[in-house]
């Protein structure tokens, strides 16, 4: 079966080569984790001069590349923010949203990304061992930041998914009130089960069911682009639908709006009550004037007051209560809780084809006793968990019942701070001229 | 009204306080460096998930071949299906997919292993092969040129054997080395037992 080799001293390379081919085979069975990793044939020495080449490792993106990302990112919330609240021009606005969609798009590819940041915050406070890039902080407070001041600009040209969908909205339809909270509700659950599982070290879930990031790949599996495609359609009707009815970055930056120094105005002085405006937010964004036709009696307000505060807490801890019995189907997520069912599942039918997980599981040797304990302590957590995600989802739910229930009286068309895109799509509706202060008296 | 202005001052302060405060926070043990998702080899079990559930097809993950490791074996583990009989480049013979695993000669024995990283889709066929019956010489390893740096790896959430984890962007690769000592242990030992 050898071949003589050219030194008569030396036993031939193939013949030691299936020699130990054979006896690895036999030792590799018995104890297969020691011998991992050994050096098993000897470096050979060339007499021919042949010379190794290298192991090529490629780099990745610099890291000075990711400054220049936030540096774009400072400039582009400026330049926005100043276009919306002191140029008040859609048209440039506009523009400026499909540079972003580029950049931030179609170039970066969207894992800078502010809406997934919330889970590399929400990991670094729970987990002492994961350190965040400041970059990735950067990305996440700079557009609240801006919020707090400006209002929602950070949406209304910076982030390239609400530039994306603002492209397709050709027909938006009104949805009506009810519809508008009920769907609202949806990002509320969205974020609170991003940071649950982000905070339990399971899953980043806003990264995973990202519909975007596979249309500026050109790359995704065929459900996430069927999830893109339902949204884009839909866009066309319902104007923004992830930003309004799933963006969990949207909820915060909502909360954070409501309080803003300098929003955006409708009319850049007065309003004069001209309606013109009513029907120009693609997003049903604009508070309507309530003229006061039937004051409300003393005795009807202190009810309604004594109904809300029983409403939210029970709606609190009714939500706590219902999320914490299915915490054990939320857990399904976690690798360690999944992994403990599978290993379960095949003990208990031995016919069925094991999976790829306990099979690798079994040849790690590790003991069962440890996940099992890792698997039980890791639905502790869901449970603390689901509890504070389900009484939070209750108070959201209260609230928003409680406000529908109060009147709140207002004489102007204005843009709700809350859930207004500072788009200025409505200030080129305005009559009213800058400085006319005499045109309403 | 001056009431109210007073009140949304207070809250838009403390709210400015609360992100600030977030942020200090987390950025209290903040790194200044990025950092990019790599595969352990040590931990890899070769299970196949790595060409399957990558964001990008094929996958980022390709075989790497540590060439200071390498036996140079005429009789691959990585190259060969356990049951070849001829040891030719025939098609049938090897244990790689897509013919990404090339083999020249060099001088007799010895044949030089190279990955065509454009064929390669990260299956590990290979490297299970050749850590199984070799030295360990090929790994897989995420590649950073076609990596596109998922915030969350979605290969990472899938590997059975954990291998995964966020490395410096300074240090990218955690590929297996030679050993030196063990080496030149192994060699004399080798050496010795052939004299006989
Ligand atoms: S709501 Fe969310 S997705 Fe929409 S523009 Fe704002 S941050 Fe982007
Ligand atoms: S998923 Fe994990 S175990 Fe499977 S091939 Fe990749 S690194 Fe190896
Ligand atoms: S066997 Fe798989 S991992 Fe190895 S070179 Fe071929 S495609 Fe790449
Ligand atoms: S980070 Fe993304 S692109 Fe890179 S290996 Fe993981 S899934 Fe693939």
């Amino acid at each position: 079966m050898s071949k003589p080799g050219k030194y008569p001293v030396r036993i031939p390379r193939k013949t030691l080569n299936r020699c130990f081919f054979m006896l690895l085979v036999l030792i590799l069975t018995l104890q297969f984790q020691e011998v991992l990793g050994v050096q098993r044939f000897p470096r050979p020495e060339f007499e021919s001069g042949y010379v190794q080449p290298e192991t090529l490792q490629p780099s990745a993106r610099s890291g000075v590349l990711a400054i220049v990302d936030v540096l774009i990112l400072i400039i582009s919330l400026a330049v926005v923010s100043w276009l919306v609240i002191k140029r008040r021009s859609r048209l440039l606005v506009f523009w400026f949203s499909l540079f972003s969609l580029v950049y931030f798009g179609f170039y970066r590819q969207g894992c800078i990304c502010s809406i997934g940041a919330i889970q590399n915050v929400t990991l670094g406070i729970f987990d002492s061992t994961y350190i965040v890039p400041i970059t990735v902080i950067a990305f996440f407070i700079l557009p609240l930041v801006f919020t707090l001041f400006f209002g929602r600009t950070f949406c209304a040209g910076v982030c390239p998914f609400g530039a994306m969908q603002d492209l397709v909205s050709f027909k938006p339809q009104k949805l009506g009130a009810r519809m508008n909270a009920i769907l609202g509700l949806i990002p509320y659950i969205y974020l609170g089960l991003a940071v649950l599982y982000a905070a339990t070290r399971s899953d980043f879930i806003i990264c995973r069911y990202d519909p975007f990031v596979g249309i500026f790949r050109f790359d995704a599996s065929f459900g996430m682009f069927l999830f893109a495609g339902a949204l884009l359609i839909s866009g066309i009707f319902i104007a923004r639908p992830y930003c309004r009815f799933i963006c969990p970055y949207g909820v915060l930056l909502n909360w954070v709006s409501r309080f803003s120094w300098k929003h955006l105005t409708i009319t850049p002085s007065n309003c004069i009550q001209c309606r013109l405006c009513e029907d120009s937010c693609p997003y049903d964004a604009i508070d309507m004037p309530v003229t006061v036709k039937n004051p409300e009696t003393k005795s009807a307000t202190t009810r309604k007051f004594i109904l809300i505060c029983l409403l939210v807490p029970f709606f609190t801890l009714l939500g706590g209560f219902t999320t914490s019995r299915i915490h054990e189907t939320l857990a399904k997520v976690n690798r360690k809780v999944a992994l403990t069912n599978m290993l379960l599942e095949t003990s208990n039918n031995k016919d069925q084809p094991e999976s790829i997980d306990v099979t690798t599981f079994k040849s790690s040797g590790k003991p069962i006793s440890q996940v099992y304990s890792e698997a039980s302590l890791v639905l502790k957590q869901f449970y603390t968990g689901s509890w504070i995600l389900g009484c939070f989802l209750g108070l959201v739910i209260g609230i928003t019942l409680a406000y529908r229930m109060v009147m709140i009286y207002r004489t102007d068309y204005i843009p709700n701070k809350g859930t207004c895109f500072s788009c200025t799509r409505c200030v080129d509706y305005c009559p009213v001229e800058r400085n006319n202060e005499g045109l309403t008296k | 009204m001056n009431r109210r202005r007073f009140l949304t001052t207070g809250i838009r302060a403390s709210i400015l306080a609360g992100i600030g405060g977030a942020g200090a926070m987390v950025a209290s043990k903040a790194g200044a460096e990025q950092l990019v998702w790599q595969l352990d080899p040590a931990k890899c079990l070769q299970c196949g998930r790595c060409a399957t559930d990558c964001v990008l097809t094929p996958s980022a993950v390709k075989c790497v071949h540590v060439y200071a490791m390498c036996g140079y074996c005429d009789l691959c583990g990585g190259y060969f299906k356990p049951d070849t009989k001829t040891l030719t480049t025939a098609a049938e013979n090897q244990l790689c997919p897509t013919s990404a695993l090339k083999r020249k000669f060099v001088e007799d024995p010895f044949f030089e292993y190279t990955i065509d990283e454009p064929l390669c889709i990260g299956c590990g066929k290979c490297v299970k092969g050749c850590s199984s019956f070799g030295n360990g010489s090929l790994q897989l390893q995420v590649r950073h040129d076609r990596c596109v740096n998922c915030n969350q790896c979605s290969i990472a959430r899938n590997c059975p054997a954990d291998a995964f984890s966020r490395v410096p962007l300074s240090k990218p690769y955690l590929l297996k080395q030679v050993n030196e000592e063990s080496q030149a242990a192994e060699l004399t030992g080798k050496k010795g037992s052939s004299d006989e």
